[in-house]
């Protein structure tokens, strides 16, 4: 069957999802984002490789940290960035996904990044680009429903790689709204692929999805056995905006339970490094002891992103 | 076709740098053959400012058709180029892409008080307007199309010249 992300020649072609990316592919993004890390020392923090492309955000969804560090990314490789906030445009007019797509195609667009509330929407997309014969323009997935988020599940790796050195000897917890978190399965597809050992989830029944075994993790549902021992802590948003019913009781009861607080955090290794993929609920999913503390590695996470984004740009766009 | 020793080169092409060296010029080797070369120039030369060293791999000119090799480096320019006299190595000068492709980058950095080239060899048959400054070997004849003329490094640290064929 084809991969839709790839080429015929093996090479990526759409960053749609990272589940069943090659693991030769995740390590060269990484490889190839290092160097990018370098250009924001400089006095012109600007590579001519995306001159002359249009890369167009397309946000049907609000976001300011992705789509900002996006347009940065784009713009370090001198590429032309347009922005759509399409939440407020042509869709709630009733336009399909598929004109839009159509009708950037139409003003020159090289790339698009696009985040959606449906899960499967840059997907969609992609086919269409394919389907009409426009292979050479690109989907980067910023977030799709409850999918994937490829970038984020990237940048948190070379994050790890960067601290850790070596994926595989690592016991790394991914904390919280799994059920609700598209950046919690591009982590775990991510983390199994480069060949770490144990991953575990550690949340409550209500907010892990149901055969979450099955996806290679160690399931815990008590921080205080989960985190014994990790390397990394991955926590999760909660996706208060997400959450339909009444799955926890509130907040403060949330905190109180799955909150990492530097209580908790003790039960990791004394060097262990924790991970939060923003914007964070300080006092809900994380205490701010443990946010500003010294195992916390959020905002280098936000730079790297940047370079990370670079690569996935850089490599879709040439050749 | 018979290559001369690498290491004999360069202690001439050092010998050809030398009476030009100024208190604050500086060596910027081109990955990877230029690196090693500008490496033993550093030491031979005893020169005091850092090495620094940059990979053209996000400047070539050839990246909307070949895209991006698999592990570019990062460059390193450890000092301030501003003003400063600045020796560009490689190891081949061949069309002369690459040493555009590092002078593009090269400002990035900054306004260098001048940019001087020096290589090992000179194969000809040049596309830019590039000459080296500093060049201890010039070749007569042209190496068939599609052959590549590098320097490689064996575990023991010796640099040697070798022809890869197409």
């Amino acid at each position: 069957m084809r991969n839709p992300q790839l080429t015929r020649n093996g090479e990526l072609q759409h960053l749609l999802t990272l589940d069943g990316l090659p693991k030769a592919i995740l390590e060269q993004i990484l490889d190839i984002a290092e160097p990018f890390t370098e250009v924001a020392e400089r006095e012109v923090k600007k590579l001519p490789l995306l001159r002359g492309k249009s890369v167009f955000n397309v946000f049907f969804e609000n976001s300011t940290r992705t789509r900002t560090t996006f347009e940065i990314a784009a713009k370090r490789l001198s590429a032309d960035v347009i922005n759509l906030n399409v939440a407020t445009s042509s869709t709630t007019k009733g336009e399909t996904l598929l004109d839009t797509v159509d009708n950037l195609c139409a003003m020159g667009a090289d790339m698009f990044v696009v985040r959606h509330a449906s899960s499967g929407a840059p997907y969609l997309m992609a086919e269409h680009l394919h389907a009409t014969k426009r292979d050479h323009i690109s989907v980067v997935n910023a977030g799709d429903g409850r999918h994937a988020h490829p970038t984020q599940g990237l940048l948190d790796m070379y994050t790890i790689r960067h601290y850790k050195k070596d994926f595989t000897n690592l016991v790394v917890a991914v904390v919280g709204d799994v059920l609700h978190s598209r950046v919690a399965r591009s982590e775990i597809a991510a983390l199994t692929t480069l060949g770490v050992p144990e991953v575990r989830v550690i949340g409550p029944k209500t907010l892990l999805p149901t055969g979450v075994e099955r996806m290679g993790v160690r399931v815990f549902h008590d921080m205080h056995e989960g985190l014994k021992g990790v390397d990394v802590v991955m926590m999760l948003r909660l996706q208060n905006e997400r959450m339909q019913g009444a799955l926890l009781p509130s907040s403060q009861e949330y905190f109180k339970v799955w909150g990492l607080t530097p209580e908790k955090l003790a039960r990791a290794k004394p060097d262990a490094i924790v991970l939060h993929p923003g914007p964070m609920n300080r006092g809900v999913e994380i205490d701010s002891a443990v946010a500003d503390g010294q195992n916390a590695v959020i905002l280098p996470q936000v730079t790297f992103g940047i370079a990370v984004r670079m690569a996935v740009m850089s490599m879709l766009a040439g050749g | 076709m018979e290559l001369p020793d690498a290491a004999s080169l360069c202690e001439k092409l050092a010998e050809q740098i030398r009476p030009h060296l100024t208190p604050d010029t500086a060596l910027i080797g081109i990955h990877t053959g230029g690196v090693w070369l500008a490496e033993r120039l550093h030491h031979a030369l005893g020169i005091t400012e850092a090495l620094g060293t940059i990979d053209v791999a996000f400047y070539r000119d050839d990246f909307g058709s070949r895209g991006l090799h698999a592990r570019p480096r990062k460059s390193d320019i450890p000092f301030d180029i501003d003003g400063r006299p600045l020796i560009l190595v490689d190891d081949v000068l061949y069309t002369g892409r690459t040493t555009r492709a590092a002078l593009n980058e090269l400002f990035d950095y900054g306004r260098p008080g001048r940019v001087d080239l020096a290589v090992l060899v000179d194969r000809g048959e040049r596309q830019l307007p590039i000459s080296p400054r500093y060049c201890p070997l010039t070749l007569t004849e042209s190496l068939p199309t599609g052959s590549r003329l590098r320097l490689s490094r064996s575990e023991a640290g010796e640099l040697s010249l070798r022809i890869i064929n197409a």
